[in-house]
């Protein structure tokens, strides 16, 4: 479908935009927090947009649960393909197909610029949670492209 | 027709709220307050009946001599209270939810503007015009 394509093109052109804003490798950082910051917000209007119709939630498990299927599938067209938990506030999310890093080559020549591409989402996720009431840290890796893990860790207030 | 309509944020401060300015507008501050403490209370109702919890519409809160009270709350823990004149027994049930689906489409669009931030007072024009629309009209 023609506007996964759009925003594919899009972000890789944001991202690009915030690196060439910062010289130097050293401001690696503030650009992928700059990345994150735009995910959060958009997180937030997304989350409220989604959940408009729903029923309202029961526990931490059933709002987990709604951003793999429901949110993962309105924005990336898939579910998360594996959801890990130890039940005690944090959550692993594996999806073996990244939709934003499958246009990178799948070998290992271009693992250490993958972090850019995942900043935006985990902003997004760290923005849906939180309009959703949950305060979270999320974090992401890379080990085989184009699959990727977010870790969610829930801050107890 | 609503006398009051307020818009409240998941930290319990108001971001919008508009009355009828014949009356005066410090009693339905306090009224919208008060009716907070009924929606915490229903939020939180142990040993309900599971659908009561899972919808948003939360029903009247609590009749007044005067008003009526009626509350909805989010998924994202915003809470909007309507009140209306008691002697304006022809509102029913129906017609209140869909004066809640309204403002909830309107405030999503609110939310979805990138020149809005969350938790500021709202300032749009276009949701005031919807709220207009459900007020009674001041003679």
């Amino acid at each position: 479908m023609a506007d996964e394509a759009l925003f594919q093109f899009l972000h890789s052109e944001i991202i690009q935009y915030v690196n060439s804003a910062e010289p130097g490798e050293s401001e690696n950082g503030r650009c992928v927090s700059k990345l994150e910051n735009m995910g959060f917000r958009v997180g937030q209007g997304l989350i409220e947009r989604f959940t408009k119709d729903t029923p309202r939630f029961k526990d931490e498990l059933d709002v987990m649960k709604f951003i793999c299927k429901d949110f993962w599938t309105s924005v990336f067209k898939k579910q998360i393909d594996n959801l890990r938990t130890n039940h005690q506030g944090i959550y692993v999310l594996q999806d073996n197909k990244f939709h934003l890093l499958t246009q990178l080559s799948a070998g290992k020549q271009y693992l250490e610029h993958a972090p850019k591409f995942l900043a935006f989402t985990c902003g997004l996720v760290r923005g849906a949670l939180s309009n959703l009431g949950v305060k979270s840290i999320v974090t992401a890796e890379v080990s085989v492209m184009p699959a990727c893990k977010f870790q969610v860790m829930i801050q107890k207030m | 027709m609503a006398v009051c309509i307020a818009v409240i944020a998941k930290e319990n401060y108001p971001l919008y709220i508009r009355s009828v300015p014949t009356q005066g507008e410090l009693k339905f501050h306090y009224t919208v307050h008060t009716s907070l403490d009924v929606v915490e209370e229903k939020i939180s109702g142990v040993g309900k009946a599971l659908a009561d919890q899972r919808e948003l519409y939360l029903g009247l809160l609590y009749p007044t001599e005067d008003y009526k009270v009626y509350g909805y709350m989010t998924n994202s823990k915003v809470k909007f209270v309507i009140v209306v004149d008691s002697s304006n027994t022809s509102l029913r049930d129906n017609e209140i939810r869909s004066m809640f689906r309204k403002l909830h489409n309107s405030f999503t669009d609110v939310m979805c503007n990138p020149f809005y931030n969350p938790g500021d007072p709202i300032q749009s024009k276009a949701f005031d015009s919807i709220v207009s629309t459900m007020m009674v009209q001041a003679f």
